[in-house]
């Protein structure tokens, strides 16, 4: 337990410290998307990780925390703080309403259920006046010469390091609370139910309740990173919220990170995000798909050479030194 | 002593099969049942009418008075009554301690008396010094303490267990059976489903036959065993009449 | 009268969309994999009608056979060339990469065809239309919906009636105890990649008479055929067919009563709906 945390504090402490030595709007905007993903994976990761229930749909609750606090904010000038808080809230009430009818379904047929769920609200968004439909929010930009305490009121910056920390400080609340889950009753109640349905309930558990909680606390941590995702481009509509590739996007990261691990989430946004951004900022502007080319690609070949993900490989070197297995990394139900 | 489980009229129907018809039995306070009855014979269908797991189409599970037919299997554990898997059920991506402590946090949140709880589980089936082991990598005969230290851990007043010393050998089944016995001790009562007769006589207070879905016969070890219909049941007709011979 | 045309309408594309779950249901019942770039096969093989028919001037209905062969390659490929590296990971790594190779194909059309539009305006098929009773139907429609009722049976009957297909089935129930048995699993699920191509082969090159074709013309198709196959129950044909004609009648019908935005929150609430009754799809097991 202490040294597990000991090496969460260093990687906090390395995100802090290492935008400090550059000025670079790109490193800096890397950082950013990488907590931001990271976050996200952290919150999949309870449902999908501990929880063993593959959704494919949490682009639902990223793109509700997303439009919560832009629509309160563009509507009523409300601050996207309250904003990221309510929709935090909507998004789980809206993941305690399918969770009813989607949770009675196995493997497949639940990954399917959320796809679904989050193809729906994205069609409701799409026509929906109130939120603009399919046109999009742009956010409204306050002056560029306010006040350091205002623009931290109304979310919005005039270079990047203060979202490095917001976004920081976001994922480190999230990865301790998912850390401290872990080695709860929670967390071994999840765990539980992924390996073994029946035993579960032979033990006196009750799944349903636990992945009702799971994907709850899974919905709000997804929604608080759209709201902040939201006020940091400043542009939303619902193709770019929901769709299925911010769904896979974090999927991807956190299975080739490790799944149902805590440091999984973080290991393949710190692989995946800089790559994607590098090969777009190198390969992409030219609007020839180059750069999603050769990302598509790397994907194919980490995926290949690398199946049980990188934290596999650091489990494997850890071995070599010495270390017990602790075990974890889930087998996720896919089996109908 | 008073009825502590009773089992009163119990019929389960899986289309057409009759798995279980009108079976009728009682599990006193602190004594250990067993249930046995050739391949077929509906034992492991009655277990899950009893844990919840299934519905039975007819009769009832009344437990200290209280009826539990139709509960949910968690609420049915939560009262007391734990059960353990025929095929076994290990957590494979946990560890031993992992593995029990799931069961452990049933009567508490704390994790420190999980812990506990726990330690003193693993003590009580001999599996401390394996604490770390994967679920995974286990041998079969571990696999089955783990089962038992899992239900144990939940603290059980009856544990109910599904052919815990199939596929054992000797020495292991011998551990099981002192096992069974020191539970005993313990104040649990036990039902036991299993195979193996020479393990199950020397430890049973009461042993309730099933053969096709019906109950042929109940009793203590030593009259089941001659009981004429339980040898008809386990060896057939022929072989029946020979036996008489001798 | 508006009605009938709007039914008629909705299974003819029924159909089509049965005939690209088959191939879908196909690799995830045998194989357990959700295939995600079997929209891109589908994308990619409207390109090889496109092609075939600007540079050979072939018409789609003779350039078929090509992309049913093309595609076929392609998923034979496919499968030897990463499935068969990441079958056995856990969980959802394969599907990971599938979604990777979708990535890689769909942006690989866009590099090498641009993303701009492209139609097959004057295929043999094209213009043409019948009227039945005052339902007029178009000839692509027409010819595209009865190629997917036939080659579904046809995939049908080499699943039931030959050696190969039992096979393949043998191999979906139990991949270890088929090894047993003397069965070539590895060439098995070669072989169904490659049919789960052909059969998207084949409703590329019939939808290139009637659809647009661009890079991501295939993503679409590829989330409603992942509803139709859940729909159906994976791995069952049948359940594909009925499905993809449930999900082409609720979009026409729902496009026409509630307004064409509607019509795929629709598909994917009948999804929803359905599936709470029969939670292993319609003629799931």
């Amino acid at each position: 337990m202490v040294k597990n945390k000991k090496v969460l504090l260093i990687i906090i402490l390395v995100l802090a410290v290492a935008p400090l030595f550059t000025k670079a709007k790109a490193v800096h905007n890397a950082i950013i998307l990488l907590l931001i993903f990271a976050t996200l994976g952290e919150a999949w990761n309870l449902i999908t990780g501990f929880a063993g229930q593959t959704s494919f749909g949490h682009a639902a609750f990223f793109g509700i925390g997303a439009y919560t606090s832009a629509v309160i904010f563009y509507r009523y000038g409300i601050t996207p703080w309250l904003g990221m808080i309510l929709g935090g809230f909507i998004a789980s009430a809206v993941a305690a309403v399918m969770s009813y009818p989607c949770f009675r379904l196995k493997g497949h047929y639940f990954a399917i259920a959320t796809l679904a769920v989050a193809e729906i609200i994205k069609q409701v968004f799409v026509s929906w006046n109130y939120v603009e439909g399919a046109t999009g929010i742009s956010i409204p930009i306050i002056p560029r010469s306010s006040y350091f305490l205002t623009r931290l009121f109304y979310l919005q910056f005039n270079d990047k390091l203060p979202w490095v920390y917001i976004c920081l400080v976001l994922f480190t609340a999230a990865i301790f609370l998912c850390s401290f889950l872990e080695n709860s009753k929670m967390g071994y109640y999840l765990k539980a139910i992924r390996e073994s349905h029946e035993v579960a309930e032979a033990i006196g558990i009750n799944p349903a309740n636990y992945k009702l909680y799971a994907m709850i606390i899974s919905a709000f941590i997804s929604a608080l990173c759209g709201s902040i995702y939201a006020q940091y481009i400043l542009y939303i509509d619902p193709f770019m919220m929901f769709s299925l590739d911010i769904s896979m996007k974090i999927v991807l990261l956190t299975v080739l990170g490790g799944i149902g691990n805590i440091y999984g989430p973080i290991i393949g946004a710190a692989i995946f995000i800089p790559l994607s951004e590098f090969t777009r900022i190198k390969l992409g502007g030219s609007g020839t798909g180059i750069d999603l080319m050769i990302y598509g690609l790397l994907i194919v070949l980490i995926t290949c050479f690398h199946p049980k993900g990188v934290i596999g490989i650091v489990g494997r070197i850890a071995e070599k030194f010495g270390r017990k297995p602790t075990g974890g990394e889930g087998s996720i139900e896919t089996v109908s | 002593m008073k009825p502590f489980l009773e089992i009163k009229n119990i019929t389960m129907k899986f289309g057409s099969l009759t798995a279980n018809e009108d079976v009728s039995f009682t599990i006193h306070d602190n004594e250990i049942v067993s249930l046995i009855g050739p391949n077929g014979a509906g034992k492991t269908t009655l277990f899950n009418c009893i844990t919840g797991f299934y519905k039975p189409l007819a009769g009832c599970v009344v437990y200290r008075g209280r009826d539990i037919t139709g509960m949910a299997p968690h609420e049915i554990c939560r009262l007391g009554i734990t059960r353990t898997f025929q095929i076994v059920k290990t957590l494979n991506e946990m560890t031993v301690e992992q593995n029990v402590m799931t069961g452990a946090f049933l009567r508490t949140r704390s994790r420190r008396e999980a812990a506990g709880i726990t330690a003193e589980a693993l003590e009580f089936t001999g599996l401390s010094g394996k604490k770390d082991t994967l679920g995974a990598n286990l041998t079969i005969a571990d696999r089955k303490r783990v089962e038992i230290a899992r239900a144990l851990a939940t603290k059980p007043h009856i544990l109910m267990l599904d052919e815990c010393m199939a596929g054992l050998n000797k020495t292991e089944i011998k551990d099981v059976m002192e096992l069974c016995l020191k539970l005993k001790k313990k104040g649990l009562s036990l039902l036991i489903v299993e195979h193996i007769m020479e393990a199950i006589i020397p430890i049973s207070d009461n042993i309730v036959v099933l053969n096709a879905g019906k109950k042929i016969t109940e009793g203590a070890p030593q009259d089941v065993v001659n009981n004429e219909e339980v040898i008809k049941a386990y060896l057939g007709d022929r072989y029946h009449a020979k036996s008489k011979k001798y | 009268m508006i009605i009938g045309q709007i039914i008629a309408n909705g299974i003819l594309m029924g159909f089509i969309y049965a005939l690209v779950a088959v191939g879908l249901t196909l690799t995830w019942g045998v194989m357990d994999i959700i295939n995600f770039a079997h929209g891109e096969f589908l994308m990619i093989s409207m390109y090889t009608a496109f092609w075939m028919f600007s540079l050979f001037a072939l018409d789609p209905l003779g350039a078929l056979p090509v992309c049913i062969a093309v595609i076929f390659v392609l998923g034979v490929i496919t499968y030897s060339g990463i499935i068969k590296r990441v079958i056995t990971a856990p969980g959802l790594t394969a599907l990971l990469a599938t979604f990777g190779f979708s990535m890689f194909l769909k942006n690989l059309a866009q590099y090498l065809w641009t993303p701009n539009y492209r139609y097959i305006n004057d295929a043999f098929v094209s213009g043409k239309s019948i009227s039945l009773g005052g339902i007029v139907i178009g000839m692509p429609q027409i010819v595209a919906a009865l190629a997917s009722i036939i080659l579904t049976i046809v995939i049908m009957a080499f699943m039931d009636r030959t050696r190969t297909g039992k096979a393949i089935q043998a191999t979906a129930l139990n991949k270890n105890t088929a090894l047993l048995m003397g069965i070539n699993t590895e060439k098995m699920y070669a072989i169904t990649f490659g049919l789960s191509g052909a059969c998207v082969g084949a409703a590329g090159a019939l939808m290139a008479t009637f659809f647009p074709i661009y890079p991501a013309s295939g993503a679409l198709y590829s989330v409603i055929a992942f509803v139709i196959v859940a729909l159906g129950g994976f791995g069952n044909i049948k359940g594909a067919l009925f499905g993809g004609l449930i999900i082409g009648l609720t979009e026409a019908l729902g496009g026409f009563f509630l307004g064409t935005q509607f019509k795929y929150a629709l598909v994917f609430l009948i999804y929803l709906i359905v599936i709470q009754v029969r939670p292993k799809g319609l003629f799931g097991w």
